[in-house]
């Protein structure tokens, strides 16, 4: 008997307390696997948002900081500079990165902080109950954009990881999606490069996720995927936007 | 001849049937016999046999309840 | 030790290296701009590390994280800049971090002025963030002052965990006096086991935070910190007071503003009006006792602020009705004038006559 698939040492016993059907906690396992194969989960530090991850600090076996909204990125600019050595990363929700964190995320891509950013995007505000988003579709139904959301009113959906891309210390820009199990490994994949981007001290790392929302979303969790599938995928393309190799 | 062996941590289950989307063999199912300490139906494999050890439910459980050994 | 002369915020910058600052974050704001062009310069010398961050709101909060991760760590801005900060203050607070913020304060609201002012006292002492937190705040009132305080400030916060904070004015930042770098009595400062500089393996992960949504655990959290704060009121209360023998009337100024006060304190005496001082050094914690200790030959307090009245709120606690208390402010960056508070000292004798 070999093992195919046991729960990472990356993750604590502490029972997550996401809505059933989540991506979050799909994500936050790539997040601790990578961390546990790179060898670096006894040097990393973890800086979580505001939104449905506020609790992270408790579900990731290394050390964590919990930060003001929108503000991870510097936090983690603050310990990178203090301990380069740290594997430094931020955890970050649409609300959070795209809307009020704008400033802090691209400056840290400005900077190239060596840091890394795994910013999950569910076109929605999770855990204040489903208000709109900057990522929010058009005509998507929102709390705060009940009739759906109108260009003219609230602009078109902004596309972070395209924005970033165009900044010279972004060196690794990549979208991915967790609705399948081949998306779900490809996004392993990207959460790994990023991480070796700054192992390596090439630079600063992120990898957009399109996740879903069942419960804000009024989906059941398999009809949310299909929703991702349908509707996010086609606004957001889901590949890489950002190599080092590209960068030089 | 079963090439995997699937065990569900069932308590903490919460029944949203990822894995049963992506079970390429459709094996998975939700166990309406019985209700975990969360209140959900937890998922279970009825047919081990036909399991080919793919990891694919595993690696989608939002919670890690699923752990997959290849016989 | 020989003195030199510095203009204030670039001694405030030195005395900081010299207490121990390894990381300054920051962000440019009139009047207060050569205090980071200093650091950007002499930092990295010291085997430390600047940054000038995106926003005074970024900049608090590279603060946070370098405190977590164990740094003795600064920033510096000025009232519009600090009114930013305060969501970041209460966080550093509210995770007992500890930190140093200087202010050195221009007159508001708003974006208000470039001069002197001090109309950020409430703004310091009452919160500023959310929540139930205090943080030292020091108010010096010359340049070797602020550099004494400033080479104590690190080891103060890492002493209590808590950020802390040291107010000046325009005044103070502009101006060049001689000083000396003399090192403070050391205090033993607890082991930082508490930060996030990786397990190792060695350890269960610490965790810097905020948040408790369990409403007994936040209540215990803000038990705990009250427990650091009766400690500050216990040690760190400074104050001064001066002609306090027999006074009529008793002024009480902080920062700059107390010197004026001083000047006007001579001249009465040379008319034979004796007038005394109590001139806060630490504005939080408030020292009360100096009030308690008024003697009875004095007739009224007069309050002198170059706002429109913050401090004497507290004043008017401290006093606890005991006496009458009078007011003289100035604001927008006009200085108060000699003049003007002895009018007002006589007008108050006057009256209590």
């Amino acid at each position: 008997m070999t093992t195919v698939y046991k729960k990472s040492k990356g993750l604590t016993d502490v029972e997550m307390h996401f809505c059933p059907g989540c991506t979050h906690g799909t994500i936050h396992k790539l997040v601790a696997e990578v961390l546990v194969e790179l060898d670096v989960l006894d040097r990393s530090v973890g800086v979580v948002p505001v939104g449905c991850s506020a609790l992270s600090y408790d579900y990731f076996n290394c050390d964590m900081q919990q930060a003001s909204h929108g503000r991870a990125p510097a936090v983690a600019t603050g310990i990178k500079r203090v301990n380069p050595d740290l594997v430094t990363w931020t955890y970050q929700g649409d609300g959070d990165l795209a809307s009020i964190g704008t400033a802090e995320i691209i400056h840290a891509a400005h900077r190239g902080e060596k840091i890394t950013t795994i910013f999950v995007n569910n076109a929605i505000y999770g855990m204040t109950g489903g208000q709109m988003a900057p990522t929010t579709l058009i005509g998507q139904k929102t709390t705060t954009s009940p009739l759906g959301r109108t260009v003219e009113h609230s602009g078109m959906p902004l596309r972070v990881s395209e924005m970033l891309a165009t900044i010279d210390g972004a060196k690794f820009v990549e979208r991915v999606s967790v609705d399948t199990p081949a998306n779900i490994r490809k996004t392993k994949k990207a959460i790994k490069k990023a991480f070796e981007l700054q192992i390596s001290g090439e630079g600063f790392g992120i990898v957009e996720i399109l996740s879903t929302c069942p419960t804000n979303w009024g989906l059941t969790p398999v009809d949310a995927i299909k929703w991702l599938q349908d509707n996010m995928i086609e606004y957001y393309p889901l590949g890489n936007l950002r190599t080092p190799e590209e960068a030089k | 001849m079963a090439k995997g062996k699937v065990m569900f941590n069932v308590d903490i289950c919460k029944g949203c049937e990822l894995c049963v989307l992506a079970c390429p063999v459709d094996i998975i199912t939700m166990d309406d016999s019985m209700i975990n300490k969360n209140g959900f139906h937890p998922a279970t494999v009825k047919e081990m046999d036909k399991c080919i050890a793919c990891g694919n439910c595993a690696i989608t459980c939002p919670d890690s309840v699923i752990s997959v050994e290849r016989i | 030790m020989a003195k030199v002369l510095m203009k204030g915020n670039e001694a405030i910058a030195e005395a900081a290296i010299r207490g121990g600052c390894k990381y300054f974050f920051g962000y440019p704001i009139t009047p207060q701009n050569e205090l980071p062009e200093y650091m950007s310069r002499e930092l990295p010398k010291n085997d430390g590390v600047f940054l000038q961050a995106e926003s005074e709101v970024a900049a608090i909060n590279m603060v946070y994280g370098a405190a977590g991760a164990g740094g003795r760590v600064m920033t510096s801005s000025s009232s519009p800049g600090i009114a930013l900060k305060q969501e970041g203050i209460t966080y550093i607070a509210g995770a007992n971090l500890p930190c140093v913020i200087v202010n050195i304060v221009r007159g508001g609201p708003g974006l208000g002025g470039i001069q002197p002012a001090q109309s950020d006292y409430f703004q310091s002492v009452k919160g500023g963030g959310n929540g139930d937190y205090s943080m030292p705040v020091f108010a010096p009132a010359n340049l070797q002052e602020m550099v004494d305080i400033m080479m104590e400030a690190f080891d103060i916060a890492d002493y209590y965990r808590n950020p802390v904070m040291v107010i000046g004015d325009g005044m103070i930042g502009q101006m060049m006096e001689p000083i000396e770098f003399n090192k403070p009595e050391p205090r033993e400062l607890p082991v930082k086991d508490w930060i996030t500089n990786g397990t190792k393996g060695e350890r269960k992960p610490n965790i810097i935070n905020s948040l408790f949504l369990d409403a007994q655990d936040l209540e215990d959290h803000n038990l705990e910190a009250v427990t650091k704060y009766e400690a500050m009121r216990a040690n760190e209360t400074r104050v001064e007071v001066f002609n306090m023998e027999n006074p009529e009337i008793v002024l009480t100024a902080y920062g700059t503003t107390s010197r004026i006060c001083k000047n006007a304190i001579m001249a009465l005496k040379e008319e034979g009006i004796e007038v005394g001082l109590i001139r806060p050094i630490t504005i939080w914690p408030f020292p009360d006792q100096a009030f308690e200790d008024i003697p009875e030959s004095a007739k009224g307090i007069l309050v002198v602020e170059m706002s429109q009245g913050q401090m004497i709120e507290d004043v008017k606690i401290a006093n606890n009705g005991r006496l009458p208390i009078g007011f003289h402010g100035r604001s927008g960056g006009m200085i108060p004038d000699p003049k003007d508070i002895i009018a007002k000292v006589k007008e108050m004798i006057g009256g209590a006559k």
